[in-house]
This record gives structure tokens, C-alpha cells and sequence, in this order.
């Protein structure tokens, strides 16, 4: 038994069967699938395609949590790194516009950083700095409008499709591989869950914390940059008052969906991915419903409740369940 | 230039600036709202252009959001002693204190696009804004018109949940249709008056009502939610425009970009254009005394595809949209 399940991400995958079987009932259609323009075409490609930047967020946020940190800047890093593709996207080629949106990235993820790795500043307060500023500084570059490109290069980003599998998909499946190689194929990820742990010790032990802290805060940063580039190009344009507004949020729910602790010291970036697809499961099958929209938020709250009920040690119903699935005791 | 020549010059500067350059020319005052949408920026655009051609000295105060900044920007013009202030309030209360100090200097106030709620109508001298249930009625009228007695499936992009725009626009397209048993709403959900959320929201009815084939016509609350929603049908393999009618509200350039590709049938204008009407009634009430009706309705235009759309589109989009 111990071999077929997973340790942990059982209370994750189990929430993801049961709102997917929810989405099934009210909406009978949902899993079915065909080519639209060499495109495939189907609520489940949109849970997908919408998922994609909350997921790419989680993965930068997923790391920043495991140093103890939090970042509440990346949906105005969005907007920034979406007004910078969005100005730059008719005049100049991919590379450039993808080289100016990340940089900023960087630049964004850097400054974080700095006043939380060597000013010493608390995380949620460090980076709400930035959530604030970063809106305005955003609309600074649209001047309060909406900048419309029609680079095909860069729409393709957001609406083409590599063999089948819409573009946005495939990115986000990129940077899941690219940062569990780069976090997991190295002591790195143990370094950073070293720093989350207990800081003081790790530096005693010889870990970079600072080092650490500044690398995390620039990932994320650097996702948050893709994630707004790929909002971008979706509709065209760029929305600073509206892109990524409160997806900071969703971010930080989807890793604590996928069982990240906020107190730092352990992460899993598939499992984050897992919460921010059930975030996304949940809201296509809202919007499925034909509910009124009064309910959304409602019928959210009742939700992630549950899933994190679900996820709770305290509850021993469950985990005795689980431990039993496994063959381990609670 | 010597430290005193240079503070003598900008003191000489300073005081020419203040001199009214006619006398018989009106100075207006206007608290503007900030930044907050593309429709506010043409608004603040147009409201500029309208002042020029009256040649009216206008002195505007960006408030980035906040009421105490307003506020301090009405009694700055109070102190400047102006001919009339307007006022684009961001809320609705806490007004009556300051328009007291405005009525007290005898300097007339006109509210721009909102409404407030003081404690006595007589504290400003007219309010100048659209009627947002007659804007969700002219879009409904028009659906009932083009669609005629064939029996026509709408779905619905509403705003932002609880903002009193959206429930006015549903309101008056609500009132509209109701007179006509061919035409329903068969799905109705927010799209936040964003793009992008208009997009994702599209998306899920073309799934949810077999692949667009149920659906007749989609009505949103504002043009923004329409381009996404016109993005998600063409993703669909759908002919927004053709397939699937389409009406919106605030004629915003975009909307009559898609309508020149053919994409987008109708939209109802909220007009940028609330100074004009406002300097009118100032200039009346100042010259003859005649005091303006305590509403100005501005008009709510429809604006269709065989309404010249490109030319709509060159009018309006260095407006700031």
C-alpha cells in the first residue's frame, strides 16, 4: 500500500478527484475535449490555461513560504512586467520584450529581497512596499489605459498551442521542471528549507541564508514577471489596474492548499501546482454552474474550508483514514 | 541671473499667472477623481477640450483616489475665490461640510458623472451624469429590435458584483427584454468589468451551452468585458458579431475596432463629455441667473456598426482611453 500511495498530496489529489466529479455533475460536458484551429478546446484545457498564472506564481511562492517568508507583491509585479511587454510589444521582437519583462522581474525581485534579506525587514511588510507601489508604477508605464498590441509573436504566448496543448499550459509545465531541477536536483532546496527553519542555525552551519533569501525572492519574482507577460498576451493587452489584482492571494492559498507550512522549513512545488489547479477546478466549475455570481465567493470560502479540514492533523477521522490507507498509524 | 533677480522674476512670474487674462472669463475649478479607469483619463481629456473652446480658465486637482484630497482641493478653490467648482465625487457621503463652505462663499457646485448624498439638495447647484438603468434599457431595446420575434438565448457579463452600475445595467436591460417573451437570459455571471475576466467567463458559456450553438446574443456591462468575451468566441471557432450578436456599454475605442472587423453589432455610449454640459449651466446661472433642473441627464447615444465606427474610433481614441 505504502508503495501506491504517496506520503503526502493523498488529501490533494482526493479534494482534486472530488471537485472535478462536482465540475462533472454540473456540467456534463466537462471532460470532453476536441481541435479548435490546432488547438485543443474544453473546460479541462481552460482549468489548465486560467490555472496557469496562480500556478506559476505558487511555484515562486511555494520557495519564498519555505524561507518563512511571504511575498504580497506579485500580482503588481504582473501588471509591471505585462505593461512592460505590452508598451515594448509592437516595436521590438520576442526576445527583447521577454528580456525587458523578466528583467524587471528580477529588478522587482532583487529589491524585495534586499529589504528583507539584508535590511532585515519583515517579509509581509517588505513586500507589500512594492504590492502598493508596484500598481502605480504600472499604470505609470500604460498611463492609466489599457495598451493594446497585435504582435503576433507575443499573442502567441498567450493563445497559440504546441501541438495541441495550448502555450501557456506548456510554459508553466516548463518552469515546474525547470525550478524541481534546479531546487531538487541540488542541495538548494534543502538549503532554503534549512534558512526556513531556523535561520540562525543554518548560518551558524554554513548556509547562505542571505544567499538564499535574495535567490527565492527573485524566483519569484521572475515567475511572477512570466505569469503577467502570459496574462498579457491572453487579452491582448495590458491591464495594469485589473492584472494580477488579489492574485497574490490565490498564490499564497495554493500553497497552503498544497500543504506548505507557513512557518517555512518544508515545501512541495508539485503540490502547490495541485492547489492552484484545485483553486482553478473550483472556479471554472462556479462559473459552469450557472450560479449566481453572488455565490462565488461563498461557495470558494465552503470549499478551500474543507480541502484545508481535510488537510488538518487535528481531524484524526480523516488522517486515521489515510494513515490506514498507507499502513502507518496517525 | 543673481539669487534676487531670478525671485524677483518668478514673483512677477507668479503674479501674472494669477491675474485672470479676461475679466469677463469664467475660472472653474474641478476635483477629479484620479486615475482610476481609461474612461476617467478622456473624461479628464475632454473636459479640458470643452473648457478651451469656451475659453474658460480650468484648474484641475487630481485626487488619486481620495476624498480628503478633494476636499482640500474645494477649499483651495474656495480660497482662489473661482466662478464655480465641479466636483467628480469618488463617494457618495461626508460632503456636507465643505459645500457648506462652498455655498457660504457663493461659488456654485456641479457634480460630474456621480452623485452624492448630502444632507440637503441645495448644497450644490446641479449634478451631470447618465442614467446607468436607461443605458442597460437602450442596449435591450435594441437587442429586441434586431433580434425581431425570433426566439434569441442572451447571456450575460454582469460588473463587478454589488458595484450599483452593474445592478442599474441589469436593471434597465432586465425592464427591456421583459416586454418580449422571445428573449432570454439564460446564463448570467460577473466578469468583474475586466478584459480578462469577461474572456474566462465567455469561455465557460460557450462550454456550458453546447459550444456556443444555444446562444443568441451576449449583453455585458461594459466594453472591456465584451473584447474578451469577443476574443473567447473567435477562440471558439465562433463569428462574434455574425454567430453571435453582440452589445455592450461605455463606447470605448476598442469596442468600434471589433466593430469594424465586423466582430462587435452594438454598444450605448456613456459620454466622456459631462463638462460640457456642466459649463453650460454655470455659465447660464451666472449670466442670467437661471438656475439649472437638480439632474442633467446625459444623453445615452447607441452606437451600431452601420454608425461609422471607424470614425468613432479616430474621435476617441487620443482621448486617453
Amino acid at each position: 500500500m505504502t508503495a501506491l500511495l504517496p506520503r503526502r498530496g493523498l488529501a490533494q489529489i482526493l479534494a482534486l478527484i472530488v471537485i472535478l466529479a462536482v465540475d462533472r455533475l454540473v456540467s456534463p460536458q466537462f471532460f470532453d475535449l476536441r481541435l479548435q484551429d490546432g488547438r485543443l478546446f474544453g473546460s479541462l484545457i481552460d482549468v489548465l490555461n486560467r490555472g496557469t498564472p496562480v500556478a506559476l506564481l505558487s511555484l515562486g511562492m511555494v520557495l519564498v513560504i519555505a524561507t518563512r517568508g511571504i511575498d504580497l507583491s506579485v500580482g503588481a509585479v504582473m501588471a509591471i512586467s505585462g505593461a512592460v511587454a505590452a508598451s515594448l510589444a509592437d516595436s521590438h521582437g520576442l526576445p527583447v520584450v521577454l528580456a525587458a519583462a523578466l528583467g524587471i522581474g528580477i529588478l522587482c525581485g532583487l529589491w524585495n529581497g534586499f529589504l528583507v534579506a539584508v535590511l532585515g525587514m519583515q517579509p509581509i511588510v517588505a513586500t507589500l512596499i512594492l504590492m502598493v507601489a508596484g500598481r502605480g508604477i504600472a499604470q505609470l508605464i500604460t498611463e492609466g489605459r489599457i495598451v493594446t498590441f497585435s504582435s503576433p509573436d507575443l499573442v502567441w504566448l498567450g493563445n497559440g498551442a504546441i501541438l495541441g496543448v495550448p502555450v501557456p499550459i506548456t510554459i508553466a509545465v516548463g518552469m515546474l521542471i525547470l525550478t524541481g531541477a534546479i531546487v531538487r536536483g541540488s542541495a538548494l532546496g534543502l538549503l532554503i528549507e534549512a534558512t526556513g527553519g531556523n535561520a540562525r542555525a543554518s548560518e551558524l552551519a554554513g548556509v547562505g541564508t542571505r544567499a538564499m533569501i535574495l535567490a527565492v525572492y527573485v524566483w519569484c519574482s521572475v515567475c511572477a514577471a512570466l505569469a503577467g507577460v502570459i496574462a498579457a498576451a491572453d487579452i491582448m493587452g495590458a491591464d495594469a489596474n485589473n492584472a494580477g489584482l488579489w492574485l497574490e492571494l490565490d498564490a499564497i492559498l495554493a500553497v497552503v492548499i498544497g500543504g506548505t507550512s507557513l512557518f517555512g522549513g518544508r515545501f512541495s512545488l508539485i503540490l502547490a501546482v495541485l492547489g492552484a489547479l484545485i483553486i482553478q477546478t473550483m472556479n471554472t466549475g462556479i462559473l459552469l454552474s450557472g450560479y449566481p455570481p453572488e455565490f462565488n465567493l461563498l461557495v470558494k470560502a465552503v470549499v478551500v474550508l474543507a480541502v484545508l479540514l481535510l488537510q488538518s492533523p487535528k481531524l484524526s477521522g480523516f488522517s486515521g483514514i489515510m494513515a490506514r490507507l498507507r499502513g502507518t498509524k496517525p | 541671473m543673481t539669487l534676487k533677480a531670478l525671485f524677483a522674476a518668478s514673483a512677477t512670474a507668479a503674479l501674472l499667472l494669477s491675474l485672470p487674462a479676461n475679466a469677463a472669463e469664467l475660472t472653474v475649478g474641478f476635483s477629479q477623481i484620479g486615475s482610476e479607469s481609461g474612461w476617467r483619463a478622456a473624461e479628464t481629456s475632454v473636459t479640458k477640450q470643452e473648457a478651451t473652446k469656451r475659453k474658460v480658465n480650468l484648474k484641475i486637482a487630481d485626487a488619486q483616489q481620495k476624498q480628503e484630497n478633494q476636499i482640500k482641493a474645494i477649499r483651495s478653490f474656495i480660497a482662489q475665490n473661482v466662478d464655480a467648482i465641479f466636483l467628480a465625487p469618488v463617494v457618495a457621503t461626508g460632503w456636507d461640510a465643505v459645500l457648506k463652505e462652498a455655498k457660504e462663499a457663493k461659488i456654485p457646485v456641479v457634480l460630474l458623472d456621480r452623485d452624492i448624498d448630502p444632507s440637503g439638495k441645495d448644497l450644490y447647484l446641479t449634478a451631470v451624469t447618465s442614467d446607468s438603468v436607461h443605458e442597460g434599457e437602450v442596449a435591450g431595446d435594441w437587442l429586441a429590435k434586431t433580434v425581431g420575434d425570433k426566439a434569441c438565448n442572451i447571456v450575460e457579463l454582469q460588473g463587478t458584483v454589488g458595484a450599483s452600475v452593474a445592478a442599474n445595467r441589469k436593471k434597465g436591460f432586465d425592464t427591456a427584454i421583459a416586454k418580449h417573451a422571445n428573449l432570454k437570459i439564460v446564463r448570467s455571471q460577473t466578469g468583474d468589468f475586466t478584459r480578462a475576466k469577461g474572456k474566462e467567463v465567455m469561455e465557460s458559456f460557450i462550454k456550458a451551452e453546447g459550444g456556443g450553438k444555444n446562444i443568441c446574443a451576449v449583453y455585458a456591462h461594459n466594453d472591456d468585458m465584451m473584447v474578451g468575451a469577443i476574443q473567447a468566441m473567435k477562440e471558439a471557432g465562433l463569428k462574434p458579431g455574425k454567430d453571435i450578436l453582440t452589445v455592450s456599454i461605455d463606447a470605448v475605442p476598442d469596442i468600434f475596432k471589433a466593430m469594424v472587423a465586423g466582430e462587435a453589432n452594438a454598444t450605448v455610449e456613456l459620454t466622456p463629455n459631462m463638462a460640457g454640459p456642466a459649463f453650460d449651466a454655470v455659465a447660464a446661472f451666472k449670466e442670467k441667473g437661471t438656475v439649472p433642473p437638480k439632474w442633467i441627464q446625459t444623453e445615452s447615444r447607441l452606437l451600431t456598426a452601420t454608425d461609422n465606427p471607424q470614425k468613432e474610433y479616430d474621435s476617441k481614441k487620443g482621448l486617453g482611453y
